[in-house]
C-alpha cells in the first residue's frame, strides 16, 4: 500500500514538531525515519497511524484520505517502543487480541483464530513461549511478540517506533537481521523510526532524514551517505570534519590562503567544507590544504585514527582516518588534502 | 556530486488551513469515551459534593456580616475553635516527630515483625472512629490499662483535653508515616555514600542530607494530620469531657447548635472550619508541588 | 492527591544498607524500640482494648449483645448503606479515573482537588450540608414535606452522607496507578481494532484489579464505620435509623459498656480483615 504525506504540520503548544512535511512511501518498501530526538519522527509515525492528528496537511493511503478514518479502520500494525504488551495476558492471548475483538461479520471462528496465532508465533519463532506472560520474557522476545501481535490483524502497513531502542547491542544486531528477513518474506509496507543511523542504513530500502520537524533528505542508504544534500545530513550520518571557509569571486580560501578546491557552485560568502575522515590524503606540506602536527595516534582496527593539531587553528584538532599501513608518527609535521568533499553555504546570519 | 536518485524534498512554506486540510471535528485523542466519562464524573461530583457544599455557603450568606461575626466571636465558639485547632496542632507536631521515627525504623532497618508493624500503622485508617473513641476512653480511664499508670501522678487523661490530644495522635499518625515513607524509600543511597566519602559523620548525613530531602513530605504529612484532626468527631467526643469552654471541640459545638435548631450558628462555625480546611488544602498542594520539584529526576 | 494514596501498588525498592549507610547498633535499637513502643501504646492497645472489654464478662453477654434485635437492625442498615455507597463510588471511581488519566484537558488538577474535597471536610460538616439541603428548614424542606419524602432522619439521608464521606476512596487508589501505567496498552488495543468498552474491560480493568479491590475495601471500611456525618443526619431512632457506630454510641452512653464493645468488636474485626487483605493485596501487586 502506498502512503502519501502532504504538507503535514503538527504543533504541541508553541513547539513545532512537524513543519510542512511531504513524503511518498512506496508500496512494499521498508523505509526508515531517521533523526535525533525531538526531530519529529515519532510524531510523524503516530500521525500516519492515526494515534495523533496533524494540525494541517493530508495523509493518503492508496490515494484515499486517511484522516477521516480511525486507527482501527486504517488497518495499521503499530509496534510501540516499549512494546505495550498486555501484561496480564499470555503471549498467545496477546497475539490473538486483535482477532478476538472483531465483531459481527469480521469475527473469525475460534479454530481459525488459533491456527493464525500459531502460524504467527512460528513465524517469529516463539511458539514455545505461547503460554508465558510478558514479564517472563526477555526484551528481544517481547519485541517479537509485539510484532506478531501487530501482524495478526493483517495490516496494510507496519509501523515500528524505535523497535530496537530498548535492547542491548548484540540482541539489536540479531533482530535487525531477522526483521529484514521477515520483511523479505512478507513484503508489507513498513515504516520504522530510529535515531541509530547504522540501523537505518543497514535495514532500510530508503532513508528519510528528519531534523527539527523538516525532512532533510530522502534517498537510498547509499545516497544519503555518499551524497548528503544538506550539512545536517552530512554530519548526522557518518563522521564529518567540518571547517569554516570563505568564497570570494568563486575562489575558496581557508585561514586566509586559497586552497585550490572547487567551490561546487556555492555563492560567495561564508561557507563550510565537509570531509569524511577517511577522504583526507596525506600530501607534502607545500601542497597541503591543511597543515599541522600529529598530536596522537590511536585505533587498532583497519584504519588508524590520527589527531592533527592544525597550525591555522590553535587548540583545534582534526581527526583523520588513515590506512593502517601509512607511516605516520606522533609529533611529525603532516599535510592533508581532501580527496572528496562537499561545500555548503553557511546559513545567512 | 549530483545523482538522479537524489530526491530533495519540496520545502513548502507553511500554508494557512486551506481546501487541502480536511480534518474533521473529532475528539482530540484516539482513546474513546472522553465526553461521557468527563460528563458523568462532573455530574456525580456536583450532585454529591459540590451542590451540598455550595448550599452551606449560600446558607451562611443569609447571615449579615454582623451576625456572622457575633456567632464566631462568641466566647464559647472561640474556645471551641481554639481547642480544636490548638490541640490538633500539638498532636500533629507529636506525630511529626514520632511518625518520622517510625518511618525510619520501617524503611531503614530489618527486624522481626517489621511487616507487622508496617500494617499496624494503618489501624487508624481502618478502624471506625467511634470504635476508636470508646476504646481510647476505656484505655485511658482512671481504672483503664494505661490510665492506671497516670493515676498515681494525679494526671487524668480521659474526659480532659489531654484525652483529646491522645485521640488526635491516634488519628493523625498514619498521615505522617504514609506520606514520608515513599519519599524515604526512593531516596538514592548514593547520596549518603557520597556524603560519607566526603567525611561527614552519620549524624551529619542524617541532618544535612536526608532530613532536608524529607522535609517537604514531612510538612505535607504534618498538614494532612492537622487537617484531619481539626475535623475529627467520633474518636474525640467519647474521651473529651465535652464541657463548654474547656473540653468542647468545634465539631461538637456544631452538632449542639443543630440540635438546638440554630442552623445559622452551626453554618457560621462550619464555614470558618471549612475556610481553614481549604487554606490548609491549598498549602498542602503547594508543598506537594515543591516536593515534586525538589525530588524529581535530575 | 492530598491524603496518602497508593504508592503501595507501585513496586517498592528498599535501599540496601551498607556499612556507610546506617546508624550504630545501639542507636538502631533505640529507634526501633521507640517506634515499637509508640505504635504499641497508641495503636495496638486501643484495638486490643476493644476485644478485651467485649469479652470482659464472658461469651454469654457478648453473644446476647450481638443478637439483640436493635443490634441486628443496626447491622443490617450498616450493610445496606455500605453496599450502596461502595457500589456508587466504585462506578464513579472507575469513570473518573478513566477521564482523568486517559485524557489531557485543562482544569484536570482542579478536578482532582475537588474530588479530594470530602477528605478535608469534617464529617460533622458533611452531615450538616445535607441537613441544610433536605432538613425541615432546608432548601428542599418544604418540597419534601409536601410530598411526604423523608431524607434527613431517614435512610436516604444516611446513604447520601456516607456517599459524600467515602466519595474519593476508589478514585484515589486508581488514579496514581493508572497514571503510572500510562496509555500505551490502551492505545495498542485501539490500534488492534478494539472498541472503547472492549479496551476497558479486557485491558484496563485487569491491570488495576488489585488497586481497585483495595479501594473498595477501604471504601467499605469507612462506609461501615462512619460516625460523625451519619450522627448528624440520622434521627437516632433505634431499630430504624441507627447504624452500628450510632448503636455503639447509644449503648455506651447508657453505660452498657460490654454490649457497646461487643458490637464494636465486629467493626474492629472488619478493620483487621481490611488490614490483612491490604497486606495480601500488596503482596499480589508486587508479584505481578
Amino acid at each position: 500500500m502506498m502512503i502519501a504525506v502532504h504538507n503535514v504540520t503538527k504543533r504541541f503548544g508553541t513547539f513545532a514538531a512537524l513543519r510542512g512535511v511531504d513524503l511518498e512511501i512506496r508500496s512494499g518498501e521498508l523505509i526508515a525515519l531517521l533523526g535525533p530526538s525531538g526531530s519529529g519522527k515519532t510524531t510523524l509515525l503516530r500521525i500516519i497511524a492515526g494515534l495523533d492528528r496533524p494540525d494541517d496537511g493530508e495523509i493518503l493511503f492508496d490515494g484515499v484520505n486517511a484522516l477521516t478514518r480511525s486507527v482501527a479502520a486504517r488497518q495499521v500494525g503499530f509496534v510501540f517502543q516499549h512494546y505495550a504488551l498486555f501484561r496480564h495476558m499470555t503471549v498467545f492471548e496477546n497475539v490473538a487480541f486483535g482477532l478476538r475483538v472483531r465483531k459481527g461479520k469480521q469475527r473469525l471462528p475460534e479454530t481459525e483464530i488459533r491456527s493464525r496465532v500459531r502460524k504467527l508465533l512460528d513465524l517469529v519463532q516463539l511458539s514455545w513461549l505461547a503460554e508465558r506472560y510478558p514479564n517472563q520474557l526477555s526484551g528481544g522476545q517481547r519485541q517479537r511478540v509485539a510484532l506478531a501481535r501487530a501482524l495478526a490483524i493483517e495490516p496494510r502497513v507496519l509501523l515500528l517506533d524505535e523497535p530496537f531502542g530498548a535492547l542491548d547491542a548484540k540482541v539489536r544486531k540479531e533482530l535487525r537481521r531477522w526483521l529484514r528477513g521477515l520483511h523479505e518474506e512478507i513484503h508489507v509496507t513498513s515504516v520504522f523510526v530510529t535515531h541509530d543511523q547504522e540501523e537505518a542504513l543497514e535495514l532500510a530500502d530508503r532513508v528519510v532524514v528528519i531534523d527539527k520537524g523538516r525532512i532533510e533528505q530522502v534517498g537510498t542508504p547509499r545516497d544519503v551517505y555518499e551524497n548528503p544534500a544538506t550539512p545536517f545530513v552530512h554530519e548526522f550520518i557518518g563522521e564529518t570534519i567540518a571547517t569554516p571557509i570563505t568564497i570570494e569571486n568563486g575562489v575558496v580560501s581557508y585561514a586566509g590562503a586559497t586552497i585550490g578546491l572547487d567551490n561546487q557552485g556555492v555563492r560567495d560568502g561564508k561557507a563550510t567544507l565537509f570531509v569524511r575522515p577517511y577522504d583526507m590524503a596525506v600530501v607534502p606540506v607545500g601542497e597541503a590544504t591543511f597543515a599541522g602536527r600529529v598530536a596522537r595516534i590511536h585505533g587498532l582496527g583497519p584504519a588508524r585514527r590520527i589527531e592533527v593539531a592544525l597550525h591555522s587553528d590553535p587548540g583545534g584538532i582534526v581527526e583523520v582516518d588513515l590506512p593502517r599501513t601509512s607511516a605516520v608518527s606522533t609529533g611529525e609535521q603532516i599535510g592533508l588534502r581532501p580527496r572528496q568533499y562537499r561545500i555548503f553555504a553557511s546559513p545567512a546570519e | 556530486m549530483t545523482s538522479d536518485a537524489l530526491i530533495i524534498p519540496r520545502r513548502t512554506p507553511f500554508q494557512a488551513p486551506s481546501a487541502t486540510a480536511r480534518v474533521p471535528l473529532r475528539q482530540p485523542s484516539v482513546i474513546p469515551g472522553f465526553g461521557i466519562t468527563l460528563g458523568l464524573t462532573l455530574t456525580w461530583l456536583a450532585l454529591i459534593v459540590l451542590i451540598p457544599l455550595a448550599g452551606l455557603f449560600i446558607r451562611s450568606a443569609e447571615l449579615t456580616p454582623d451576625e456572622f461575626f457575633a456567632v464566631i466571636t462568641s466566647r464559647r465558639t472561640v474556645n471551641a475553635l481554639t481547642l480544636s485547632f490548638g490541640i490538633s496542632l500539638i498532636a500533629a507536631c507529636i506525630n511529626l516527630v514520632f511518625g518520622t521515627i517510625v518511618v525510619w525504623a520501617l524503611v531503614r532497618y530489618e527486624f522481626p515483625l517489621r511487616r507487622l508493624l508496617d500494617a499496624i500503622v494503618d489501624i487508624p485508617f481502618a478502624l471506625p472512629t467511634a470504635v476508636a473513641g470508646i476504646a481510647l476512653t476505656s484505655l485511658f480511664a482512671e481504672n483503664g490499662l494505661l490510665g492506671q499508670l497516670f493515676a498515681p501522678a494525679g494526671i487524668k487523661v480521659s474526659y480532659t483535653p489531654l484525652g483529646i490530644l491522645f485521640a488526635l495522635i491516634f488519628i493523625g499518625l498514619p498521615f505522617v508515616v504514609r506520606t514520608v515513607q515513599p519519599v524515604l524509600l526512593d531516596l538514592e543511597p548514593e547520596l549518603e555514600d557520597a556524603a560519607a566519602s566526603l567525611g561527614a559523620s552519620r549524624w551529619q548525613i542524617v541532618r544535612r542530607v536526608i532530613l532536608p530531602a524529607l522535609l517537604p513530605a514531612m510538612l505535607t504529612g504534618f498538614a494532612l494530620a492537622f487537617a484531619r484532626s481539626v475535623g475529627e468527631y467520633g474518636a474525640v467526643i467519647f474521651i473529651a469531657g465535652n464541657m463548654p469552654n474547656v473540653s468542647e471541640i468545634a465539631p461538637l459545638l456544631i452538632v449542639i447548635k443543630l440540635e438546638e435548631f440554630r442552623y445559622a450558628d452551626a453554618t457560621a462555625i462550619a464555614v470558618v472550619m471549612l475556610v481553614v480546611s481549604f487554606v490548609v488544602l491549598f498549602v498542602i498542594n503547594r508543598l506537594q508541588r515543591w516536593s515534586a520539584d525538589r525530588t524529581g529526576p535530575l | 492527591m492530598i491524603a496518602p494514596g497508593s504508592t503501595r501498588f507501585r513496586p517498592t525498592k528498599r535501599s540496601a544498607a551498607g556499612p556507610l549507610r546506617t546508624e550504630p547498633a545501639p542507636v538502631r535499637c533505640l529507634i526501633i524500640a521507640i517506634a515499637g513502643a509508640f505504635l504499641f501504646v497508641f495503636l495496638v492497645l486501643p484495638l486490643f482494648t476493644v476485644f478485651q472489654q467485649a469479652f470482659s464478662r464472658g461469651i454469654g453477654p457478648y453473644v446476647e449483645a450481638i443478637r439483640d434485635p436493635d443490634a441486628i437492625a443496626a447491622i443490617q442498615l450498616t450493610l445496606l448503606v455500605a453496599f450502596m455507597s461502595v457500589a456508587a463510588n466504585l462506578a464513579f471511581g472507575l469513570v473518573a479515573a478513566w477521564a482523568i488519566t486517559r485524557f489531557e484537558f485543562r482544569g484536570k488538577s482542579l478536578l482532582m482537588t475537588l474530588i479530594d474535597l470530602p477528605f478535608s471536610v469534617s464529617p460533622v460538616i458533611a452531615g450538616l450540608v445535607f441537613v441544610l439541603l433536605f432538613g425541615a428548614q432546608g432548601f428542599f424542606g418544604a418540597f419534601l414535606q409536601e410530598h411526604d419524602i423523608a431524607i434527613i432522619f431517614a435512610v436516604p439521608g444516611i446513604v447520601l452522607a456516607t456517599m459524600f464521606v467515602t466519595f474519593p476512596f476508589v478514585a484515589r487508589e486508581l488514579i496514581p496507578l493508572m497514571q503510572e501505567q500510562g496509555l500505551q496498552e490502551e492505545e495498542a488495543a485501539i490500534s488492534l481494532g478494539a472498541s472503547g468498552l472492549q479496551t476497558f474491560f479486557r485491558v484496563t480493568l485487569p491491570n488495576v484489579k488489585w488497586a481497585l479491590l483495595y479501594g473498595v475495601l477501604l471504601c467499605n471500611a469507612r462506609a461501615m464505620g462512619e460516625f460523625g456525618a451519619v450522627s448528624v443526619v440520622s434521627g437516632h431512632v433505634r431499630g430504624e435509623t441507627d447504624t452500628m457506630p450510632l448503636h455503639i454510641e447509644i449503648l455506651y452512653d447508657e453505660y452498657h459498656f460490654t454490649a457497646a464493645f461487643a458490637v464494636a468488636s465486629l467493626l474492629a474485626l472488619l478493620a483487621l480483615v481490611t488490614l490483612v487483605a491490604k497486606t495480601v493485596l500488596e503482596g499480589q501487586a508486587d508479584r505481578s
